[in-house]
């Protein structure tokens, strides 16, 4: 899990006046750009999208460049991509109904190392537990796999088909701190999976968006979770009562009326608490915590891309550093400053 | 990005009259699947809002899908300089699985994949290539 030491966080109070200012833009993808996630030490980005590549960022000299291209490995959109948690490993998601875990341990660049098959169709989303030891994938099949790695972690076992939702399944992601699972779906539901002796059973089904649930995100202490929807609203749920992954999850807040169209990518910062949301309408949205527990809405960058924004995602390291990516084929990277120009960090 | 402002209803319904449906050898206008009076354009913030509602010709059409497929695809290619957004529906009560093949054709993610599927892409460009003389 994400914290940031002492000297790194920060706090926004929802009093202060933010914006959202523009660092640089990333080109390169040749056609919409589906995903962006920073390396567990915020230093590398990875990109993907319908141009069937991978692209991984660095800095060099103060700005990001391209450092690799990952190619050859699919032969449909590449949906997603996500890191391990020790950083070294990267799974992409494709369309062609494969994922590939692509490893750099060995030489220093991400080479090829597994194909998971097994999906009947579309790769949406994949993640790793917070130990590493599973991995979760999900379909348009309806259903979340989940995968155990072996000792040395070169290879990787399904352990389990969860086929509880209706509809395909949109985003899978694990639980910060506890091996409890959760996927978002088309059937409007999230559902949360829990290990009940061996076997991956359905714990709890969150019900209340009305359309299809896109993207969800823990906060740093995994006491929350929060769901974005294409019925325009974000809703964050509870868990009620002590932490255990048995634990009964409520929703708490629903938050409508300030995204016109499908909102598409929630990110809940581990170090400031912020929530960034990537929107249909081009525009991103920056919320900071009240005082009573509640959303406000502190930063509406209209036209932060041409077109959707497909993903947001927060530095883990860096206070404050979003990266974004939008089917106008770019990725922008955003600074959260205070309005006067000064940088909060 | 070009300017948005400069499109009618008229404009939309002209791009899009002329694509061929799936079954027939008609266009989507010569079986009034689709009709200008249930096109509407919008602007808002220099983004041309196109929400096209189309009407299939039974109510049991089983390539409803593909219908807005072509649409979809048709608007996105012609369109691709202007900022826009585009949302298609079926109209109430005009087709038995109306809501579920209005939510499958404007999920932008399985739209995606559907046209990257050879079949499927070929038969929505023979559609929407589909000369009438």
């Amino acid at each position: 899990m994400a914290t940031a030491s002492a000297g790194e966080s920060i706090q926004f109070s929802s009093t202060q006046t933010l914006k959202l200012q523009h660092e640089q833009t990333l080109l390169g993808h040749e056609d919409r750009v589906w995903c962006v996630v920073w390396s567990p030490k915020g230093n590398i980005l990875a990109s993907c999208g319908a141009d069937k590549t991978v692209r991984i960022w660095a800095k060099e000299d103060g700005k990001m460049v391209c450092r690799n291209v990952l190619s050859g490995e699919h032969n449909r959109t590449i949906r997603s991509v996500s890191f391990s948690p020790c950083g070294n490993l990267l799974i992409s998601c494709s369309f062609d109904g494969t994922c590939c875990i692509w490893d750099r341990s060995k030489s220093g660049e991400f080479e090829s190392m597994i194909t998971l098959e097994g999906h009947e169709n579309e790769v949406k989303w994949a993640r790793w537990s917070a130990c590493g030891e599973y991995l979760a994938t999900c379909s348009r099949d309806k259903s979340v796999w989940v995968w155990e790695a072996s000792e040395d972690g070169s290879e990787y076992e399904c352990s389990g088909i969860l086929t509880h939702h209706s509809q395909d399944v949109k985003q899978v992601l694990w639980h910060p701190s506890m091996e409890l699972l959760v996927s978002a779906s088309y059937d409007n539901k999230i559902n949360l999976y829990c290990q009940d002796d061996d076997d991956w059973t359905l714990h709890q089904s969150l019900t209340g968006h009305d359309n299809t649930v896109w993207a969800i995100s823990f906060n740093a202490t995994g006491r929350r979770l929060i769901s974005c929807s294409a019925d325009q609203s974000l809703k964050v749920w509870e868990l009620d009562g002590p932490m255990k992954k048995t634990g009964v999850w409520k929703c708490m807040l629903t938050v409508s009326g300030d995204h016109p169209r499908v909102i598409y990518s929630v990110d809940w910062c581990k170090n400031s608490g912020m929530v960034a949301t990537g929107c249909e309408d081009d525009v991103i949205r920056v919320y900071t915590l009240d005082d009573t527990d509640g959303l406000s809405l502190s930063v509406v960058h209209a036209q932060a891309h041409e077109k959707d924004v497909n993903c947001v995602s927060w530095n883990p390291k860096q206070a404050g550093v979003l990266a974004s990516c939008s089917d106008d084929r770019t990725i922008r990277l955003w600074q959260v400053v205070a309005a006067t120009e000064t940088k909060l960090i | 990005m070009c300017a948005s402002n400069d499109f009618s209803a008229c404009d939309i319904y002209d791009l899009i009259r002329d694509i061929k449906d799936p079954e027939f050898s008609q266009t989507l206008e010569e079986l009034k699947v689709l009709r200008e009076d249930l096109i509407q354009v919008s602007v808002y913030s220099d983004v041309l809002d196109i929400r096209i509602t189309f009407v299939p010709t039974v109510p049991h059409c089983h390539l409803a899908t593909l219908i807005g497929l072509c649409i979809r695809a048709k608007l996105e290619r012609d369109l691709e300089h202007f900022t826009h957004k585009l949302y298609i529906s079926i109209a109430e009560d005009s087709h038995t699985s109306a809501i579920e093949v209005t939510k499958q054709i404007n999920d932008k993610e399985r739209v995606a994949a559907a046209l990257e599927n050879p079949h499927l892409h070929a038969t929505v460009q023979e559609c929407i290539d589909f000369v009438n003389d």
